[in-house]
């Protein structure tokens, strides 16, 4: 019945729903094809048995009451051998009916959870596969959700839908054949009641499906507001707005609690007016066999049996009404796992080349042409030489494509046109992985994981041995703070870790490329969350580091740049200019206006 | 769990009312078998042994009285979900707000002690668990003992009471299983959640890590750590799903055999003429009922420990005392010294952190001047900033402000003295107006404009279709973070407070509208104290004071110059910034 469970939700359809079904059972649900035939199987047997039950028990009744009323009229009374003999039958057929929905459950559960497993395990390895624009267009948020809800969505549905949908059919047609076989007329009479309690269900369903939107659409705005307000405490206490943020959430947690007690309330009805329907059926059931039984057409255990049909009739009735609403949001859930399954992956390097131990680190850029979408153009007509060992600094204002380059290199973009050398050759026929293992990257944003410190630093390479993780640290200048934590090395760091600031972060991941001893480097502005001694402090210990490596510096602070082998000067999208620091400053063009004016005001950062 | 209820006090006389209407319910719905066994027994068996009476007139009036009852038992319930979703929505209501009411009484330690995130689930979910959760309970959880009890009570006063045993030892068979069934499941319960937190931990991290994974190309280990979780969680969802997928089947083998039982025993009754037929047959339809009701509850049964754990984390945040509360009798602050902060003896240290972040500060602030902070990252400078507007305590030392100790007077009386603009730009959804006017809402838009002038925010906000009526959304993710920080400077601005404090408010915005903004800041500052913290040492040349932070401790106070000669921390610092133009030489 929908009202006990009063989980109901706004229903969201999925878009096609036959495709989304098709691939659901193809792919997916067919690899289980045995158990799910087993679930079927028993399903129905269990419910068979459970049907046949009362008519039996009535049975037993009946020969009661007429051992009963023979008693009276001289015969021979209750034969308590036949009783004895159609309970010990029954009994039997409970225990095997018990068994069986047992066996279905634990069967389903199986198939389930082994479905949400395997799926769950295809979307995370489906994020690796997926080209980085992809994440540009798409949240992390709307991601996780996927991974979260929906495959939540679609497994507790799954479980309860298939189970309900065939023992609530099964037991539908059973009691409507065992009804009958024991009398048509009073068949029909309960018969009467179904449209009613059909037309019923669908007037509420649809009534309370409003306010269920009402009601979320509140309950938005009362978790927005808590969101704002938790996530801007500092500044509601340092101005005294408590008492504001209060009234206002007071106002808004007022309307949510009207539209959500009337949502319930509707939702609510269901139950007993579904009871009333099936009470009146009852009655009718009742007074109608009773005249019947008097009449001879049937027998007193009928009415005893007609009465347990009728009660178990009107249950499938209500799960069914409910369970299209599952399977309607399981689907939309399904669809939404699909898709992102779907989306077009990065293009596999066939037989690439998979050994760059011997890298040497030379690149070349030749007429590189490339923008995220065609008509855009970032990058025109790309050229430039480097040797191994060589120092490139990519300078620009913001959103002049300085990071696009880098991506590029990396593979996490194709250029459009021209094509990008290692070693004298293509990027294209590198083995993806491979290509990648080469680089080291220090990125703007530090990611590390929860784990130890350790295990932190030697992601850069599993096999490193304690000391080498120690001196890595060390010339990464973080070996000093990781002692002083309480766990030295074995510290864990986790999403809140509060004691390590940003630039720690920082130097971490500095630590880990180290460790990774890549052949080419790439620092993307790597020290602008390190405050500048700091980054004075690791200034030598990057120098170390970019020795005889090819090394790739974005940066606006243009202090750290000046030295190196060849500056690439970039605006919007364009390469303007390119040359080493002396050569620029001679020139008088971009660069050097860029770099004057970093010491107009003192500044020395160029927003 | 249980401590929650006490929320539902306000609404005690709804829920004797719903309990009241419960008993009477059950009552119509029990005594719908006793008008059948009524048919039976002196319908049809009268009929068969007299068969010349006529009772069909008896059996419709039966009837007529069957539809009666079920009228009552339709009434009772319907006004049963009337009150209780209303008892439901009051009650997540109420919580909502204690919740909300708690949380902003909180400080900074609280707050991380708990994460954000994880407190704002707990005021939206969490809740939402419970509402739900309730109003199933007056329906369906509380029904089915009061139909247990009142099946017993009412067969056990019968004439005939042979067979009340019977609906005792099914009560009691299914209280039984529903147990033992818990108590199997409930510990995997508790561990599933923190397996879900698991597997959204390292989808989070996997995702936010892409191009790290991918430059490391450890794509296969990142897959073999989600898969560990995967795994695990699949694990402990087969056995706690298969545990409950039990119950169904095993109830309903109860419901049976108990009817095999009733058959049987009453078979005997009505043998030896203790027992009427009729009477037998409504017998198991009582136990039906019973029955059915049980099953509902254990419909439930994937909600309540749900609940249980929301109810838990909820109760945490409503039994957590805010460390920092006002005394009990609190001073007034001494008008004459106009802001005047003065930091004596100052340590501070993070509630689970081993070591000072601060030691042994000593600095005093005065109104007409403007005091910098300056120091690498880590060294304490925000933390500073924190303690001034008492977002934490001082573990040891004390700040005075106009000559009295922060920890004497009301936090509002002291909050209401400080300018605070944050390091990062923090709105509230609404329009600009009422951002600016955050402290006030009664203030003059001259003062408002004002504030926007001074903050360099007027021109982008003339720019906007509805000037200072233009939404802001929430958290203002509509505005730029310039725009933002320019925003928090004006909201500051127009509070005119004695005290301003800037946590590197200044870097989110290029350096030419830093310059004019402190220019113009200037002049509407001159009687008050500012404090500056800063990465950026053009923003604080012309301080009166430097306090120069090293690793927590205060290594030079000085002015520029002063520090330049003889503070070697200041001088790196400048040196890693300045140019050589401003220097004098090569770096």
């Amino acid at each position: 019945m929908p009202g006990p469970m009063g989980k109901q939700k706004v229903v969201v359809k999925p878009k096609n729903f036959k495709k989304t079904a098709k691939k659901l059972f193809k792919e997916y649900l067919s690899q289980y094809k045995g158990r799910l035939l087993i679930v079927l199987l028993f399903t129905i047997a269990s419910t068979v048995f459970t049907i046949v039950g009362p008519k039996i028990l009535g049975n037993a009744t009946t020969e009661i009451f007429n051992g009963l009323v023979s008693k009276f009229t001289g015969g021979a009374g209750i034969d308590f051998s036949v009783i004895g003999q159609i309970l010990l039958t029954l009994l039997v057929l409970y225990i095997i009916s018990t068994l069986f929905s047992v066996i279905q459950g634990f069967t389903m559960t199986s198939v389930v959870q082994n479905l949400t497993y395997k799926l769950r395990n295809e979307l995370a390895q489906k994020i690796n596969k997926l080209p980085m624009n992809y994440f540009d267009k798409k949240t992390n948020g709307e991601v996780l959700s996927i991974i979260t809800n929906d495959i939540d969505t679609l497994s507790m549905n799954l479980d309860q839908s298939v189970t309900q949908v065939l023992s609530s059919l099964c037991t539908i047609i059973g009691i409507l054949i065992m009804m009958f076989t024991i009398s048509w007329e009073m068949t029909l009479i309960s018969l009467i009641i179904l449209p009613v309690s059909g037309i019923l269900v669908g007037i509420i369903a649809k009534k309370s499906q409003k306010f269920f939107k009402k009601q979320q659409d509140y309950l938005g705005h009362v978790n927005g507001k808590v969101e704002e307000i938790y996530g801007g405490l500092n500044i509601v206490k340092a101005f005294n707005g408590e008492e504001k943020a209060i009234q206002k959430f007071k106002k808004q947690n007022d309307e949510l609690y009207k539209a959500g007690w009337k949502a319930q309330f509707l939702s609510g009805l269901m139950h007993p007016l579904m009871n009333f329907i099936a009470n009146i059926g009852y009655v009718g059931v009742a007074v109608a066999g009773g005249y019947f039984a008097i009449n001879g057409r049937i027998t007193v255990g009928n009415i005893q049996s007609f009465i347990q049909y009728n009660r178990q009739f009107t249950q499938p009735i209500g799960q069914i009404a409910q369970v299209s609403s599952m399977i309607q949001s399981m689907m939309a859930a399904a669809e939404r796992i699909f898709e992102f399954l779907e989306e077009a992956e990065e293009v596999k390097t066939l037989n690439g080349i998979t050994d760059t131990s011997n890298v040497k680190g030379s690149i070349e850029f030749k007429h590189v042409k490339f923008g995220y979408s065609s008509e855009k153009i970032v990058i025109n007509d790309f050229n430039a030489k480097v040797k191994p060992g060589q120092k490139i600094a990519i300078v620009g204002p913001t959103g002049a494509g300085k990071t696009t380059m880098v991506k590029l290199l990396m593979r996490f973009y194709d250029v459009l046109d021209g094509e990008i050398l290692v070693d004298g050759k293509n990027i294209k026929e590198f083995d993806r992985g491979e290509l990648r293992k080469t680089f080291g990257m220090v990125l703007q944003d530090t990611w590390l994981f929860s784990g130890t410190v350790q295990e932190n630093i030697k992601y850069g390479r599993e096999d490193a041995t304690d000391d080498e993780i120690i001196k890595a640290a060390q010339a990464a200048h973080v070996h000093h703070f990781i002692k002083t934590l309480p766990n030295g090395y074995k510290s864990i760091l986790n999403e809140e870790t509060s004691n390590v600031s940003a630039g720690q972060k920082q130097l971490l991941t500095i630590a880990r490329v180290i460790l990774a001893d890549p052949k080419i480097l790439i620092l993307d502005e790597a020290t602008s969350s390190i405050d500048t001694r700091t980054e004075l402090q690791i200034q030598s210990a990057m120098d170390n580091l970019m020795k005889g490596r090819t090394s790739f510096i974005i940066a606006h602070r243009l202090s750290t740049i000046k030295n190196a082998d060849l500056i690439l000067v970039m605006n919007h999208g364009d390469i303007v200019e390119q040359g080493h620091h002396e050569e620029l400053l001679a020139k008088n063009g971009f660069y050097a206006e860029l770099y004057n004016s970093q010491f107009e005001d003192c500044n020395d950062e160029i927003e | 769990m249980l401590k929650l209820l006490k929320f539902l006090k306000k609404s005690v006389i709804a829920v004797l009312l719903i309990i009241l209407l419960l008993w009477l319910q059950a009552w119509a719905d029990l005594s719908l078998p006793d008008f059948t066994s009524k048919i039976v027994n002196e319908g049809i068996q009268q009929a068969a042994l007299n068969p010349n009476e006529e009772t069909t007139g008896f059996i419709l009036n039966t009837g007529f009285q069957m539809l009666g009852v079920a009228l009552v038992s339709m009434a009772c319930a319907i006004l049963i979900i009337f009150l209780s979703s209303k008892v439901a929505a009051k009650l997540g209501k109420n919580l909502r707000e204690k919740v909300f009411k708690k949380v902003l009484s909180f400080s900074r330690s609280e707050l991380t002690e708990f994460s954000t995130a994880s407190l704002i689930t707990r005021s939206t979910n969490d809740i939402q668990q419970i509402q739900q959760l309730i109003t199933m309970m007056f329906r369906v959880i509380f029904y089915a003992p009061i139909m247990g009890i009142g099946a017993f009570i009412k067969v056990s006063t019968q004439s005939d009471n042979s067979m009340a045993w019977i609906i005792g030892v099914a009560i009691l068979a299914i209280l039984f299983i529903i147990g033992t069934l818990f108590i199997i499941a409930m510990p995997k319960f508790k561990k599933l959640q923190s397996l879900i937190d698991k597997i959204n931990l390292v989808s989070r991290e996997i995702l936010n890590g892409i191009p790290v994974i991918r430059a490391f190309n450890k794509e296969k280990r990142e897959e073999k750590r989600f898969d560990e979780a995967n795994l695990n969680l699949k694990k402990t969802n087969v056995f706690v799903s298969r545990t409950m997928s039990l119950m169904f089947p095993l109830l309903m083998f109860i419901m049976n055999s108990i009817m095999i039982l009733i058959i049987w025993n009453g078979g005997h009754g009505v043998d030896e003429g203790i027992l009427q037929v009729g009477d037998m047959m409504a017998f198991i339809q009582y136990t039906m009922q019973i029955l059915i009701s049980f099953l509902f509850i254990s419909m439930l049964s994937i909600m309540l420990p749900r609940a249980a754990v929301s109810a838990k984390r909820i109760n945490e945040i409503l039994e957590t005392e805010p460390s920092i509360k006002d005394k009990e009798i609190t001073k007034e602050f001494d008008s004459t010294k106009k802001g005047l902060v003065e930091f004596k003896n100052v340590s501070f240290r993070y509630p689970d952190a081993d070591t000072e972040i601060l030691e042994d500060i000593n600095f005093t602030a005065r109104p007409g001047e403007t005091t910098a902070i300056i120091g690498s990252t880590g060294s304490g400078k925000s933390t500073i900033v924190n303690l001034i507007p008492r977002f934490y305590d001082v573990t040891e030392g004390e700040i005075l402000v106009d000559g009295v100790n922060i920890k004497e007077v009301k936090q509002k009386d002291l909050r209401d003295i400080i300018g605070l603009v944050p390091q990062k730009g923090v709105l509230f959804s609404g329009t600009i107006e009422s951002n600016i006017k955050y402290s006030d809402e009664n203030m003059s838009d001259d003062i408002m404009k004002e504030a926007a002038q001074i903050a360099q925010a007027t021109e982008f906000i003339e720019s906007k279709s509805n000037k200072y009526q233009d939404k802001i959304a929430q958290s203002g993710n509509n505005v730029s973070g310039g725009q933002k920080q320019r925003l928090a400077i004006a909201r500051a601005i127009a509070k005119n407070p004695e005290i301003f404090v800037f946590d590197d408010s200044f870097s989110a915005l290029d350096f030419k509208t830093d310059s004019k903004l402190r220019e113009a800041l200037s002049t509407k500052t001159k009687n008050k104290t500012v404090i500056i913290v800063a990465q950026r040492i053009s923003t604080i040349l012309n301080a009166d004071q430097i306090i120069v932070l090293e690793e927590g401790k205060v290594v030079g106070i000085g002015k520029h110059e002063e520090l330049m000669k003889n503070n070697e921390t200041y001088r790196q610092i400048a040196l890693s910034q300045l140019s050589e133009k401003e220097l004098g030489g090569d770096v």
